[in-house]
Order: structure tokens, then sequence, then C-alpha cells
């Protein structure tokens, strides 16, 4: 199955009852996919006249009830930040599948690129946090949309799939469970009568308020305007701090639970290699490659990459001497890994600027040289 | 409505008709608009309508993004979407795809609904979507300082056009007939009882409903353009203004410079959530037939 074949799987297998999107190289075979499927599961594909409408629809369907995504490139992620900072300031939860191409601008349509890891997550005006996570085959396309609609209705939150032209395009064998092996989250719910109901008060420590949908009865106002837990605009510091603060924390104050990371050859290793998406398939195969010639380099790979899962690099740094960071943009999730581990390891960067994927071999070279 | 602080505080005052409507915690209270603005005028008329159809209005969600108009939602007391400038008919199109038994109304500006959001809005007239945009024309954009918007008409003076405006304006409900709204009425400010029976027209159609609102905004438009107050703007919508069954027995020169006003159009067309939703069950009773 494809990769973009099985988020489309993932979605349905997730709930997702409105797909709105803009046909974008190469995360197309998503929309074409929904087009027929979604409306045999009951649910509806729109075709938005261009990004900013196709994610305020879902906004509008998921704000209705509904689990909603939408699926573009990163050209496409441009477009719709408006729509972006607005999911994160009123907290709607939505899934965007970012398939990334080469760029900057039109770039390379159906080429691969990692550029897009700064942009998800701050690409709209000012401050707020969302979740990024990164599958590097098929199977994860499948697992992490439906994880992705899990953590959109946890924490009310935009989830990106931060997946690439490869990935979305690679084709490999998918397991997909029977649905009653599937976890599935929904939205908590005001468990308080309307009259009671205080909209963005958050009253459990996850700091996510429960969200009634328009037509239930409680009175929803739902505005990206500064405001007071009632709902209320302001414009004076301790609301505005209170609020910004309350949307930051409640993704990094659980980056820990948040965090998908998978490891290998952690004993005893000496060196490491940190990747995530499609390069992290060459890393992993030249970590594997050493360790049988008798190297000790263990491989990370980060699966969520926003919230950064500091703790779990921290851990690693700590084990090893240098981290080789492989990633096909100038060297960006590097900065982060620098900024966790450069106390205690150093951090080395392997950037490729797209089209072409590390090759294990490039990857080898580049740790064997520290062992000589 | 100052009249709300009074009966908040249990003063005996006679309250304004529309207060039961209003948000106890809205911004600003009473509300944001200059004295003698139109958009206030177009807040009654929507209640009024609402009132009048009897709907239950825990089923009636008001929509709307930036602007003076835009702000209209954030009062209304129950459930109100105040979305992103331009693209409050995208998120109301996503709202009536997922809860179609919801009465969706827009209010949109000038600026919003035609500048920014003017790709939205032929889209979402194409569809046939039912939603009723309650369009508030008042030729410029008031909230940010009064520059020249869309339909601001040619060499008159806006903070941004300080020589006369450069561009011709657009006829909006032309617009909207070509872009296939199947309700579509032009009214001013001063026609309260035709704005409201139109509104209601609007939410009664099954499909896109284009309710353009010509409105006096003293402050910018009127101050600039030396129209005078509120009173004195009203006055120039009304004589400037000709009945649609006038204006079709009068030549383009004597039509030149003139708002012609009625109901300018409806039809019946397959609205597009109950289509998605046919189609929907069809598709599905194909795939279990396999």
């Amino acid at each position: 199955m494809q990769g973009n074949e099985a988020c489309m799987e993932g979605a349905l297998a997730a709930g997702c009852m409105l797909f709105a999107g803009y046909p974008i190289t190469p995360a197309t075979e998503i929309a074409e996919l929904m087009a027929r499927r979604l409306p045999q599961a009951g649910g509806i594909y729109v075709q938005g006249e261009d990004e900013l409408a196709s994610l305020g629809i879902v906004l509008g369907a998921s704000a209705s009830g509904w689990k909603a995504m939408t699926a573009t490139s990163g050209n496409g992620i441009c477009l719709m930040q408006e729509e972006i900072g607005y999911a994160a300031m009123t907290e709607i939860p939505c899934v965007i599948v970012d398939a990334q191409r080469a760029g900057p601008g039109t770039g390379i349509a159906t080429k691969s690129m990692q550029g897009d890891v700064y942009q998800v997550r701050y690409g709209s005006n000012a401050d707020y946090s969302i979740i990024a996570l990164a599958p590097s085959s098929p199977q994860e396309m499948f697992d992490l949309t439906i994880e992705a609609f899990n953590y959109a209705e946890s924490y009310r939150t935009p989830v990106f799939i931060l997946s690439d032209e490869i990935v979305s395009h690679m084709r490999e064998r998918v397991t997909i469970p029977a649905p009653e092996k599937i976890r599935l989250v929904d939205r908590k719910k005001p468990e308080v009568p309307p009259e009671q109901f205080v909209p963005f008060r958050a009253p459990s420590p996850d700091g996510v308020p429960p969200m009634p949908s328009f037509g239930d009865g409680y009175a929803l106002p739902i505005s990206s305007f500064a405001r007071t837990e009632t709902g209320r605009p302001v414009t004076d510091y301790q609301s505005q701090t209170r609020l910004v603060q309350r949307l930051w924390d409640k993704i990094e104050k659980h980056a820990d639970s948040i965090a998908m990371v998978e490891t290998e050859g952690m004993e005893d290793a000496r060196a490491a290699v940190l990747s995530y998406g499609s390069v992290a398939r060459a890393a992993k195969d030249a970590a594997r490659k050493m360790r049988l010639q008798g190297k000790p380099v263990a491989s990370m790979r980060l699966i969520t990459l926003w919230p950064f899962p500091d703790e779990r690099v921290r851990d690693l740094a700590k084990r090893v001497k240098t981290i080789f960071v492989p990633e096909m943009n100038v060297g960006k999730m590097v900065r982060e890994v620098e900024r966790v581990a450069g106390k205690y390891a150093d951090v080395v960067s392997l950037p490729k600027l797209g089209v072409d994927i590390h090759t294990p071999a490039e990857i080898q070279q580049a740790v064997e040289r520290m062992f000589s | 409505m100052n009249a709300k602080r009074k009966d908040v505080d249990g003063s005996k005052e006679p309250k304004h008709p529309v207060l039961k409507h209003f948000r106890e915690d809205s911004p600003g209270t009473p509300h944001l608009w200059c004295p003698g603005c139109g958009v206030g005028q177009v807040w009654h008329y929507t209640t009024r309508a609402i009132e009048e159809l009897g709907l239950d209005e825990n089923k009636v969600l008001w929509v709307g993004g930036s602007g003076c108009t835009g702000r209209m939602c954030t009062y209304w007391h129950k459930d109100f979407f105040h979305t992103l400038h331009g693209r409050a008919l995208s998120f109301a199109t996503g709202v009536k795809l997922a809860r179609p038994e919801l009465t969706v109304l827009v209010h949109s500006g000038d600026g919003e609904c035609v500048a920014i959001g003017g790709n939205h809005l032929i889209h979402a007239a194409r569809r046939n979507v039912d939603v009723t945009l309650i369009a508030v024309n008042n030729f410029n954009y008031g909230m940010t300082g009064g520059q020249f918007s869309p339909t601001t008409p040619l060499s008159v003076y806006t903070a941004t056009s300080p020589f006369g405006n450069p561009e011709e304006a657009f006829n909006l409900s032309g617009l909207m007939r070509e872009a296939g709204a199947t309700y579509i009425a032009r009214w001013t400010t001063v026609h309260a009882r035709q704005v409201i029976n139109a509104i209601k027209k609007g939410i009664q159609n099954k499909g896109f409903s284009f309710v353009e609102i010509l409105a006096q905004c003293p402050t910018q438009y009127g101050r600039r353009n030396k129209l005078g107050g509120a009173v004195q703007m009203m006055e120039w919508l009304k004589s400037n203004s000709v009945l649609k069954e006038k204006a079709e027995k009068m030549s383009p020169e004597e039509l030149k410079g003139k708002f012609i006003l009625g109901e300018l159009y409806s039809a019946t067309k397959p609205e597009f959530s109950e289509y998605m939703r046919a189609m929907a069950s069809e598709a599905a009773r194909k795939a279990e037939d396999g």
C-alpha cells in the first residue's frame, strides 16, 4: 500500500468524517482516495477553492463535532498558516498532513525535502504550540494518522503529519488491525449544564477545556481574540499571559508523554545517529551496519518532532560522545538537538538539500571518521 | 443599548427590545460601534427576523470575520463563530456540512466579503450552500479608519484615496447572481421592514442567500465626503435608491449613481450539504451492495 493511501485508511479508522483539501503534489492521492472512500463511509469530501478555505471548512466541521482533516504540501501550509494559528488559539482539533516537497517556492513538486519542520511549528503569528509527527513508512502513515486524531482530540490542537514525498509515495506492506483493536480518543465534552459552563476553563490539570459543539445549547463563543475563560475579549497583560501560557503549557508540559522515539543499539553506544522521517530509514541502516562491524553506534528516530522530546534526546546525549543528525534540509532539527544535547555531547549536522535522500554509506562515512 | 447597564443594575427603565439577545459578557459593553453606525441597525433587524420566524436560538449560529460588521456575531448570546478576516464563509460551510440542522448566518462587511474574502464569496454562492450572508455595505473599511474598499464608488474620498478613489466599485448583487446565489436582495438601513423580511426569506431559502444592506458610516465615509451625520446619510441612501421595478423602466443615464433595491433574484437549485449527504448515502449503499 502507498503511504498516502495508508494515511487515508488511518483517517477512516480514526473516524474522520470530513476531508477538505486543495490538490497539490505530493499529497494529492490522499484527496483522491478520500473523495471515493469518505462518502462510502458516510462522510464528506470537499474540494476547497484554495488552502485557506479548505482548512476553514475543516475547522467549521470540527467545531460542529466532527473529526476532520486536510492534506497539502509545504506551499499549501504557507497559505494555511492563518487558519493554523486560528485553530491553535481557538483550540479546535484538526489533523493536517504536510507531504513535504523540495523548495523553497514552487521548488520541485515531485521530490522530497524535510524543509517544513519549523514552518509547521512556528509558521503562524505569535506564540502557540502544536504537535507534529514524522512517519517513516506507509505503516506509520496509517498508525500515526490515528495517533494524530487522538492527540488532536486530547489536546484540542492542530496535529501535523510531517510526511515527505518519499514516505507519501513509498509502497510497502501495511497491516490494518481490526477496528476493536484500535484505540480511539474523542474530545472531552462538558459535564455541567449550559448555565454552569465556562467555555475556556480547564478543570483538569491537563489544561484542556471540555469542548461542546455548535448546536449543543452551550452558547459557545469561539473567537481568536485574546480572551478570558468565559470567552470575553480582553487586552490586558494578565489575561493574555494566562491564555497564551496555557496554550503553550497544555502541549509543552506533556512533551514526555507525547514523545514517541525509537532507539536501537543504545547499550555501550559511543556515537549515535539521530534522524526522522524518510532519512531515518537510511540512518538506521547505517547504524546497524556499523554495529555489525563492531562500532558501537546507536540510532534514535524521532517519531514526535514537536513538542521536541527533550528528555529522550538528553538521555541519549549523556550516553554518547557524538550525535550525528542527518536531515534533508540545511540543518534544522539539529538546532534543537544542540540545545538539549550540546552540554553533554558533540552534535554534528549532516545536511542534504532535498531531492536525493542520504545513502546509508554517506552517513556511515561521516560517522566512521570519528572512529578513525 | 445604553439601557443595558441600567437593566443589569435592576433599574425600572424599559429594556431595549434586542437586549434579550445580547451576550451578557460581551466586549466593550454595550458595543463598539460608533454613534449613528448602520451595523447596529442590522444587528437589530437580524434578531427581529429570528424572532419572527420563531427559531430555536440554540440552533442559530452567527458567524463573522473581522471589521465592524464581522464583530456582530460576538454580541449574539448563543453560539457564535468569530473567524478570520474574509474566511467566514469557509468556516460556515464546514459547519453546515457537519450540522445541517443549524441556521447559519454570516455577517460580513464589504471589505471582508468581497476584497479579502472575494474568492470564498463566489464559491459559497456557486456551491449554493445553505448559509445566509448578510452583507453590510458601507462603502469603506470603517474599523481601520475609512480606507476605500471594492464597493467604494469611483472618485470619492477615503483615508487611502485622498485624491479620489481610482477604482470602479463592484456590483455585489450582480456578482452574486452570476456566481449562483439562489436568493438576492438589496436594501438600505432605512428599509427596516424590508430588511427583516429579506433576512427571513434568506433563512427560509434552502441555499445560498445574499442580503446586501447599504449602510451609513458617518464617522469615516460620511465625514470625508461631507455627507453629514447618520440621519443625513440615511437620507442620502434613500434619495439615491430606486426600486427594482422602477429601475427597469429607467435609462442607464438616469440610473447612474443610483442603488437599485428590492428582491433582485431567486432560484431553486440543489443545496450543497443536502446534495453531499444524498451522494454519501448512495455511495454507501453501492459500497455495501459491492
